[in-house]
């Protein structure tokens, strides 16, 4: 079957390819639109609030009406800006966040206008990496906009962007081993049909969980969206943007969310085949049906983009690359293993189960002693850092020790000294107070 | 940097496969060469590759015009400090961040991806002809990700992954 599908690809007569194009830009425009709107209703009723309902029907055509108000806002040039370089980039992102689209899969084979195709642009043997590329050339857009623009703001926020992006895309490219494992391919379309029996959520449950997580920080989204994080960088990479130029990081963004969700469809939930209860119906999996699974499931990871939006706050730069380097990235390793361990011992090695029960208790024993040792050493570190803090406490704040005063930081006591008592000299400087820390000690409360 | 995200194959390459690959093993040579019908050359990879272009310059075109439409469309009303770098209304550092440098971290992270995005590539086609590689691929998948977490672990420990 997969062979048969895989070979209509690339035989599409012309206006069927530049047909399906346009059908794919179009469809990408317009779930950007409709995602923009339910996003935003979405957070409006989560945060009590109703949100926009006055253009068109519920609203609908707020995002439409958004683009065009802001073709007609003036595009500023910031004097630093290097021109060229600050053009090109949002059209790379946005370019690049189009294509990438092209090897999903939305449907099955169907006949459009007598012609057998499947609903799907294009297909190859490494489509998935292809999905990867092309993600990379995008962060091109971000770290272009953000030098190019020549401001402080942006250029922090293209740095964190990449950074980001890139450290997330090697947890999100390990979470994708377990799927190849499994399905012997790296092309979508092959992947959704290895997927027939049980879909790869259920049986990797563990890479379908990191690769979520990463493709939240992969799109720079709430509790990542670091980079935008307003509180500190104002408006990130794109702060210096307006006009279209600005819509352009917009759509960009939209439709990378678009796309991860439908790689996450399409690698883990089946993608365009029908859920269970579903699935028992015959023709469930046969003609334009199977595109309102696939709209139906990307939807809801959107819906999850949205709620983790609305839920959690944003998190702490440290802390988020700490999780990707330290949490993501090892776990993903020790998964695969795991995976292939368990498919190597289905597959060549013939062992007993005794055989399999010892080994897998010796695992066990050795994880077991590692993490006790682990917890014994982070223990220690923990007791000398309280004790260090301790001795810390004890000293006395000196606040004017750099001949500036500085207020105490949490935890450090302020030594007040009046004046009075320094101009009479019981207290003569203080590099004293330092080095005679009881008596400061005594004095400070009463002075 | 970015050269080792793609693998590109030239067209004779793609055609010559199945000759290629012949070493993975009998068996999936002939499972693959059926399934990407390699040998009645139903994947002409100028037309696998075309939509790809099409959308592209759909999307580019998009994003060109518009950019384009803007400057007609938007209004133009110069104003000294509207030009400025933004920075919240202060006056804007003259050379962000100290002209042009940013903190080396950046870098050692970039360094770090491209070691762990050729182990991606190189994990890729183990993942996918897994089955026929049988326990040979395993242990030598296995030697190379453990030289690969040695230098991961030295930096963990060296403080190469703290951030602050």
């Amino acid at each position: 079957m997969s062979g048969s599908q895989f070979g209509l690809f690339g035989n599409d007569p012309w206006w069927l390819v530049i047909g399906k194009s346009v059908a794919v830009f179009g469809l990408l425009v317009l779930l950007t639109l409709f995602t923009i709107w339910w996003e935003r209703r979405v957070v409006s009723r989560m945060q009590n609030r109703i949100g926009p309902n006055r253009v068109g029907p519920f609203g609908l055509l707020q995002s439409l009406m958004d683009g065009f108000k802001l073709a007609f806002k003036e595009e500023i040039l910031p004097k630093s800006a290097h021109v060229g370089v600050y053009w090109i980039a949002p059209v790379i992102s946005a370019t690049a966040a189009f294509v990438a689209f092209a090897v999903i899969p939305f449907g099955p084979t169907v006949s459009i206008f007598g012609v057998e195709t499947p609903l799907q642009l294009t297909d190859f043997p490494v489509s998935v990496l292809y999905v990867l590329a092309i993600a990379s050339i995008g962060v091109y857009g971000l770290v272009l906009a953000g030098w190019a623009s020549g401001s402080t703001y942006p250029l922090l926020g293209g740095l964190r962007s990449t950074a980001q992006v890139i450290s997330y895309e090697i947890a999100m490219g390990l979470s994708f081993v377990g799927v190849f494992l499994y399905a012997g391919s790296m092309s979508t379309s092959e992947i959704v049909i290895a997927q027939e029996p049980i879909w790869y959520a259920v049986i990797l449950l563990p890479s379908f969980l990191i690769y979520v997580t990463s493709m939240v920080g992969e799109t720079n989204r709430a509790p990542f969206d670091l980079p935008e994080a307003e509180g500190e960088l104002v408006g990130g990479f794109h702060t210096e943007y307006s006009s279209l130029k600005f819509a352009l990081f917009f759509l960009a963004e939209y439709i990378n969310m678009v796309t991860v969700s439908a790689l996450a469809t399409t690698l883990f939930l089946g993608g365009y085949l029908a859920p269970w209860p579903l699935s028992l119906w015959e023709s469930a999996n046969t003609g334009w049906w199977p595109v309102l699974w696939w709209l139906i499931k990307v939807q809801l990871f959107i819906f999850l983009f949205i709620w983790l939006r609305a839920t959690l706050p944003r998190m702490r730069y440290d802390q988020f690359m700490k999780f990707g380097w330290k949490i993501l990235i090892p776990i993903s390793i020790v998964w695969i293993f795991i995976i292939a361990i368990a498919r190597l011992f289905r597959d060549s090695v013939s062992v007993t189960n005794t055989q399999l029960l010892v080994g897998g208790a010796i695992v066990i024993a050795v994880l077991l002693i590692g993490s006790w040792l682990f917890q014994l050493r982070a223990d220690k570190r923990d007791a000398a850092a309280e004790l260090e803090l301790d001795e810390r406490r004890a000293r006395p704040f000196d606040a004017n020790a750099g001949g500036y005063p500085v207020p105490p930081l949490p935890g450090e006591r302020f030594e007040y000294t009046s004046r009075r008592a320094m101009a009479a000299g019981t207290v003569a400087t203080t590099t004293v107070a330092v080095a005679a820390p009881e008596t400061t000690n005594e004095e400070a409360p009463d002075a | 940097m970015e050269s080792s995200r793609f693998i590109v194959l030239p067209a004779p390459l793609i055609h010559e496969a199945p000759e290629h690959y012949a070493c993975i093993g009998r068996e999936g040579f002939h499972k693959r060469a059926k399934s990407f019908s390699y040998e009645q050359g139903a994947i002409d990879p100028v037309n696998v590759y075309t939509p790809i272009l099409i959308l592209g310059i759909l999307a580019f075109g998009f994003a060109a015009f518009s950019i384009i439409i803007a400057t007609l469309t938007g209004p133009k009303r110069y104003n000294r400090a509207k030009v400025d770098a933004y920075e919240c209304g202060i006056e804007p550092t003259p050379q962000p961040m100290g002209g042009g440098r940013f903190p080396v971290k950046y870098y050692l992270t970039a360094m770090m991806f491209i070691i762990f995005d050729i182990e991606l590539v190189f994990l890729y086609p183990w993942a996918v002809a897994f089955d026929q590689l049988e326990l040979f691929g395993f242990l030598a998948m296995a030697l190379f990700l453990f030289n690969l977490a040695v230098p991961f672990v030295y930096e963990w420990r060296r403080g190469g992954l703290e951030w602050d």
